[in-house]
């Protein structure tokens, strides 16, 4: 597994937190084991899929969800521009506008770390 | 009862681990084989659950809370002695510290006469609100005062964290180079107000003020910044104010 930085535990802990959003979802929707987690992660949320596909594996071991499938949907990070009154696209915190060079920017999408979907049986 | 999660007492007046979602009775799986359910909940929600509840018992104690994040060696501990010295015969204070190991941070803050206390994350890289949540307990800090919480040294898991304070305040030592809001976007991003440390050095380095100041704003337009150094005091009495505004209506000062 080709890791490009050091022991993410950033990653580590958001696999932690999905394990247990699926573990309280099991007793509210009643299943015993979950093949598929479709996951949300927002262009700026900071979130390298590698880590998170290694912790994923290393976390659900043992679980209700060991050997699931990691779905992760990239979301797109998208900005309002104060200056044009439009929304633009962006891809990190730092691009100004793509129109008009300005940094007076809205974050609007991107962030999202969010379990959006499971395969269950 | 003991939590066996966390080992609290589990009476905790907080939302605790999955409160509240244990029900009557569990549905027999169906014969049906495999289902989708849609989920649609944020990863971190269960520690902005416990965020909300560090805010909601703040604001009725009045009490203004700071996070306090930075990289490892930006001289947080430093300024947070400082601060507090200057403070503590104005307000109540108290202060919350993160590092991965040792009591060291907490015993600095004790020596001047505030009341700290020291949260070891072990291998954990940043504070969670449930972790402030138990120290509130213990710490009990006065009503009408300021907390200071003082993250684990690390500019980049801290940020996506709320612990349910008023403000992050991000402090960034000129030392550390003036890209650095560019290379860690998320925390510079996530405070409200930038402390650039140690200025009494700039003599000695090259570091270019203006270009930091106007890289974090490119990714943080509504960021305050204040210059100081808080070995030399440079600086300080524009932070304390600062920190007084936000503490409101303080007791009358009696200097």
């Amino acid at each position: 597994m080709p890791l490009t930085a050091c022991p993410e535990m950033h990653e580590l802990s958001l696999c932690e937190g999905v394990l247990q959003i699926l573990e309280e979802q099991s007793w509210i929707q009643g299943f015993l084991r979950v093949s598929r987690v479709c996951l949300e992660i927002g262009a700026l949320a900071g979130v390298e899929p590698e880590a998170l596909r290694f912790h994923f594996d290393a976390v659900t071991r043992g679980s209700l969800a060991e050997g699931a499938i990691l779905e992760i949907v990239a979301v797109p990070a998208q900005a309002w521009c104060l200056p044009c009154g439009e929304k633009v696209s962006i891809r990190q915190y730092f691009d100004a506008c793509p129109q008009c060079g300005s940094h007076q920017l809205q974050v609007i999408g991107g962030e999202e770390l969010r379990v959006q979907q499971l395969e269950v049986e | 009862m003991m939590c066996s999660i966390c080992g609290c007492g589990g009476d905790a007046g907080h939302p605790h681990h999955g409160d509240a979602l244990r029900p009557t009775h569990v549905h027999a799986p169906g014969m049906d084989g495999r289902r989708m359910v849609r989920i649609e909940q944020d990863i971190l929600a269960k520690n902005q659950r416990y965020a909300d509840a560090n805010r909601r018992y703040l604001a009725g104690r009045g009490i203004f809370a700071l996070n306090l994040v930075s990289s490892p060696g930006s001289g947080k501990t430093t300024l947070l002695v400082r601060t507090v010295e200057a403070l503590q015969h104005r307000l109540s204070v108290a202060v919350i510290e993160g590092d991965q190991q040792t009591g060291r941070d907490a015993e600095r803050i004790r020596a001047t006469g505030v009341a700290a206390l020291q949260i070891n994350t072990g291998k954990g890289c940043h504070l969670d609100a449930h972790m402030v949540g138990h120290a509130l307990e213990q710490l009990q800090p006065a009503a009408g005062g300021v907390l200071f919480i003082e993250n684990v040294g690390n500019l980049v898991c801290p940020a996506a964290f709320d612990l349910g304070e008023a403000h992050k305040v991000v402090v960034l030592s000129v030392t550390e180079g003036e890209d650095k809001p560019l290379k860690y976007p998320d925390m510079f991003h996530a405070a409200d107000l930038m402390l650039l440390n140690k200025v009494d050095l700039l003599p000695y380095l090259e570091f270019d003020v203006d270009v930091c100041i106007d890289y974090a704003r490119r990714i943080n337009p509504k960021l305050a910044v204040l210059q100081v150094s808080a070995i030399r005091g440079d600086g300080m009495a524009a932070w304390l104010d600062w920190v007084g505004r936000g503490a409101g209506p303080a007791p009358v000062a009696i200097l």
